[in-house]
């Protein structure tokens, strides 16, 4: 019965979307409709898949045969079904923000623009969904390369050397380092298959297991571990909704979950904690963390320090994994959906502030409070849930990290939770309160209500929402997900 | 009566392109040429389909020319791998003669249509020759007929830089052809025959091994020129650069895989694993030149203003490849490198047919002039980018199957340090793509691109249906992949 489910409409659906954008491309609102329509029509089925992951059950099926002993196979499992769950519902969000925002702009290209999301969205969900390592590698390039005219999208010298630097570092990584681990697993192991519990034990000597897992964290350059972060801030350049959904949602969770399969899936937290390997990839993702963090409380431009503290969010996740029990993968998978939440939310108030007051620099933004307020709450909110304040959702995922450090024995790394938590006042809160307390910085009075596009205003108060909501949604995530990393 | 005609199949598969070759001359008009021809390739590619469905029903095929059975008639013998080979070879004849009558316009002076259609047919023949026939000194008459033909070829190229290249071209292919004549010529004088074999059951019995050994030094250094091996590749950017559209694309696609299969007959079907490999130590030879060869002809191509020059490097870097995978001389290796020689064919043959639809609308293949060009011809440069992807080894791309098994070779014996030469290497190739890719689709159009239109569906779709198929054998490998393992394993047994 659970071979019948057809994962692959999963693929089919946003790829059929895409064809349909194109053929659109002359009408405008028949081709925004058509974003949505697929958008609703994704999310509608992959809530249908929930309650196969609820039930237990662990479909799969096999798109085509690459190599005898190789499939392409798509299979479903808690992990992927929140990452799922989380990129098909924020792309509806983010289609309504992109619709305010590229049409208040004025951009150019918007037909391209929008097929190329729809293919993002494609390679996302196959990243998700990936039933083995070849699969989710082939996913994961093809989310490099369908986004990669999202991020050159301006044409401009500067959008280019920043596209530059976003594919190369991201290709370099994935196929000198990613591509290298994979196939060596496969010489090792035999298969590719995500299986519980991990596919290379016993398989090779411990050094060599050491030397994979590096190369499996830093190949997969999505995730954005120190020192192959620099494309995150290049792939600023792009238009806000692509920083939006792709570089706070889509892709770099792409990363973070891949980094979190591997962990689960490929090792096995057993053999990570036995072996003792997973030690220093705590300290890398720890340093990230708060090095991340450092800068961007440095960066003037808000996108950038966005940017820098996605670098550091991440690094969470990977911490989780590296923690290698239940607390930290449950805290680690949570966090996926948390920082989701929050960081897009962010995002949508960059963008709202630049439609709507053309700032991007930080300083410019005093006083902004009395012109923005919808915008300036839902930033807040937005920040508080990144920092980890209750009532909002972060709040749950940096508890169950904290439990999975302390379970670990690992003191240092609470502490790096809490100082990074710290850092993250520094950097986000003075951004709203000066908004609303301060007067703009040229001494002129603070102009009138004066907001962005509704569709854009809808969608940022939405995932703020979403933020509160998360925190009571907490509960069910836990229950996902620990019958399968069991307690 | 079919059965009549199945049975001879093997024999008409190289004398239909012979005798329709000299038929051009005499049909003459251009209107009735082309057809004619095109219409030959696809008969020829009809029998290859044939040819291979019987081999891997039946086994191999031994069919005696003119009734004279081997040792002392003619043999032609197809196995899995010469199946594998006549049936791409004449399946990319077809196509890229299909796709010729508008860049040929444009190209060549119609006045000479019809003797570049019989020269065209007579190059096919002496590839399809080589494959298919189990005697070494006709592997010696074809490979001078498909050589002759193919210089002439190139030096239909309308810019005056294409006669060089095809003289260069001929003084190189002919010191080539001339090591391997010397190479056949003492193994005759061994053996005292030549099929193979029956050479391979009696060189195992031959004392002179020092005879032997000079055979084997002439064969390989002439078969690494054919093939263009670093360092004997500097006959072949310019070849390749000048001439005609129509016949960069034919004989990049082709014409070295060819010679790579000549590679593989002689070392491990002629003289053996045992004595190439084990005793000569021939993988310790090939595998440094493969990968310098790789890393030099790659870094080369970063730095080409002409793109079909670009891509006539990156030729020399992919039979890097093919060798590497043959210098393993195991079954993955060997099947890496085989069913390269089947994808690369593919991807180079069209990326070289999109560069025709380029210099059909820009008549320039300058990276300059190419600038912005992503609008104008659209479906052109994607599929460009396309075939692109497939020489980088994106997941879902013909080239990423061949590399994913060149790297479980190299794996298999523990060759981490080659698998991360090769991984590097397709930064490099993802560097010279990148290159066009951004020219083409983000740079302010040029002079020329601002008036170019999109090129014509007679070019368009053959173009699309190789790069298509690039991505179809990169998802599904039955007939790829599956068929190469089989040829691998066939040729690492030997003659029987």
């Amino acid at each position: 019965m659970s071979g019948l489910v057809p994962l692959y409409l999963a693929l089919v659906i946003p790829l059929a979307g895409a064809v349909l954008i194109a053929a659109l491309g002359r009408w405008p609102n028949a081709r925004e409709a058509a974003t949505l329509a697929t958008g609703v029509a994704l999310f509608a089925f992959v809530v249908s898949l929930l309650e196969h992951v609820l039930a237990g059950a662990n479909p799969g099926v096999v798109l085509v045969w690459l190599l005898p002993n190789l499939p392409l196979v798509l299979r479903l499992e808690p992990l992927g079904m929140i990452f799922a769950l989380v990129a098909s519902s924020l792309w509806i969000v983010t289609s309504l923000y992109s619709i305010g925002y590229m049409r208040a702009h004025g951009e150019a290209h918007q037909t391209r623009f929008y097929v190329c999301f729809a293919v993002s969205i494609c390679a996302a969900m196959g990243v998700a969904l990936a039933g083995n390592m070849l699969t989710l590698f082939l996913f994961y390039e093809v989310l490099t390369l369908s986004t990669y005219p999202l991020v050159s999208h301006h044409g401009t010298p500067k959008a280019m050397k920043g596209a530059r630097t976003y594919l190369g570092v991201l290709v370099t990584t994935s196929v000198g380092f990613l591509l290298l681990a994979v196939a060596w697993t496969y010489a090792l192991a035999g298969t590719l298959d995500f299986r519980a519990g991990g596919i290379l034990a016993g398989r090779a000597s411990d050094s060599v297991l050491l030397v994979l897992l590096a190369l499996y964290v830093f190949g997969t350059g999505k995730a954005a571990v120190m020192p192959f972060h620099r494309w995150l801030p290049a792939a600023m350049v792009a238009p806000t909704p692509v920083s939006a959904l792709l570089h706070a949602v889509a892709v770099v969770k792409a990363g973070v979950f891949t980094v979190m399969k591997v962990a689960v899936y490929i090792f096995g937290p057993d053999l990570l904690a036995s072996t003792g390997i997973n030690t220093w990839l705590m300290y890398a993702a720890g340093f990230t963390v708060i090095a991340g963090s450092l800068v961007a409380m440095a960066q003037d431009n808000l996108k950038r320090r966005l940017a820098y503290s996605t670098v550091s969010q991440l690094s969470y996740i990977v911490l989780g994994a590296a923690l290698a029990n239940t607390w930290g993968i449950v805290g680690g998978s949570m966090h996926i959906a948390m920082h989701a939440f929050g960081k897009i939310t962010l995002f949508f108030c960059a963008g709202a502030i630049y439609v709507a007051a053309h700032k991007t620099e930080i300083s410019d933004m005093r006083g902004l409070g009395r012109a923005m307020p919808v915008t300036m709450i839902a930033f807040l909110v937005g920040a508080l849930s990144v920092i980890g304040v209750p009532p909002l959702g972060g709040s749950w995922s940096k508890w169950y990290l904290a439990l999975g450090a302390l379970d670990a024995g690992q003191i240092l790394f609470v502490a790096v939770l809490m100082i990074s938590s710290l850092l993250n006042i520094a950097y986000l809160i003075p951004i709203p309160i000066r908004a609303f307390f301060s007067k703009p910085a040229d001494g002129s009075e603070p102009a009138g209500f004066r907001e962005a596009p509704a569709f854009c205003l809808a969608a940022l108060s939405f995932t703020a929402l979403g933020c509160v909501v998360l925190f009571f949604l907490a509960d069910d995530v836990y229950r996902l997900l620990v019958p399968w990393f069991g307690a | 009566m079919m059965e009549a005609i199945q049975a001879q199949l093997p024999v008409l598969q190289v004398v239909i392109p012979l005798l329709a070759a000299p038929v051009c001359i005499i049909l003459r008009r251009r209107s009735l040429v082309l057809p004619f021809s095109a219409g030959v390739c696809w008969l020829t590619f009809l029998i290859s389909v044939f040819l291979l469905g019987e081999v891997l029903e039946a086994g191999v095929i031994s069919y005696a020319l003119g009734g004279w059975a081997a040792p002392w008639g003619i043999e032609y013998r197809v196995d899995a791998l010469a199946a594998f080979v006549l049936l791409f070879v004449s399946g990319i004849a077809a196509l890229v003669l299909t796709y010729a009558p508008r860049s040929l316009t444009d190209e060549v002076p119609a006045s000479r249509h019809y003797l570049f259609c019989t020269l065209y047919l007579l190059c096919l023949t002496g590839l399809l020759g080589i494959a298919i026939t189990g005697d070494l000194f006709n592997v010696f008459v074809f490979l001078e007929i498909s050589a002759l033909s193919s210089y002439a070829l190139i030096a239909l190229g309308g810019r005056r830089q294409a006669l060089p290249a095809a003289f260069q071209y001929l003084v190189m292919g002919t010191i080539g052809a001339t090591f391997i004549l010397i190479g056949i010529g003492l193994m005759y004088q061994m053996t005292g025959t030549l099929n193979m074999a029956d050479m391979a059951g009696r060189l195992a019995a031959v004392d002179g091994v020092r005879t032997a050994l000079v055979a084997f030094g002439f064969l390989t250094v002439g078969i690494a020129l054919k093939m263009a091996l670093f360092p004997l590749h500097v006959w072949l950017p310019n070849a390749y650069a000048y001439a005609p559209s129509v016949v960069s694309a034919f004989i990049a696609a082709t014409a070295t895989k060819v010679s790579v299969y000549i590679l593989l007959r002689f070392m491990f079907s002629v003289f053996g694993l045992e004595f190439s490999f084990e005793q000569l130590g021939l993988g310790r030879a090939l595998m440094p030149l493969a990968l310098a060869g790789i890393f030099v002809a790659s870094a080369a191509a970063i730095f080409q203003r002409n793109v079909k020059r670009m891509l006539a490097y990156s030729s020399v870097a992919q039979i890097g490849y093919m060798v590497l995978g043959i210098s393993f001389a195991t079954a993955t290796g060997l099947t890496g490198g085989i069913v390269h020689l089947f994808n690369h064919a593919l991807i180079k043959g069209g990326l070289f047919m999109a560069m025709g639809c380029v210099m059909l609308r820009l008549h320039s293949v300058d990276l300059d002039d190419m600038a912005g060009i992503g609008r104008a011809m659209p479906w052109t440069m994607a599929a460009w980018a396309l075939g692109g992807l497939g020489l980088i080894g994106v997941p879902a791309t013909a080239g990423f199957v061949s590399k994913w098994i060149l790297l479980e070779a190299a794996l298999e014996r523990d060759g981490v340090l080659i698998a991360i030469l090769v991984l590097l290497s397709s930064l490099l190739a993802l560097a010279y793509v990148w290159r066009v890719v951004e020219t083409a689709f983000f740079h302010e159009p040029s002079e020329r691109a601002r008036e170019a239109r999109e090129a014509p569906l007679s070019m368009l779709i053959p173009t699309w249906v190789l790069l298509g198929a690039t991505v179809f054998f990169g998802l599904y490998t039955d007939y790829s992949a599956g068929i190469a393992r089989q040829a691998a394993e066939a040729v690492l047994r030997g003659m029987p």
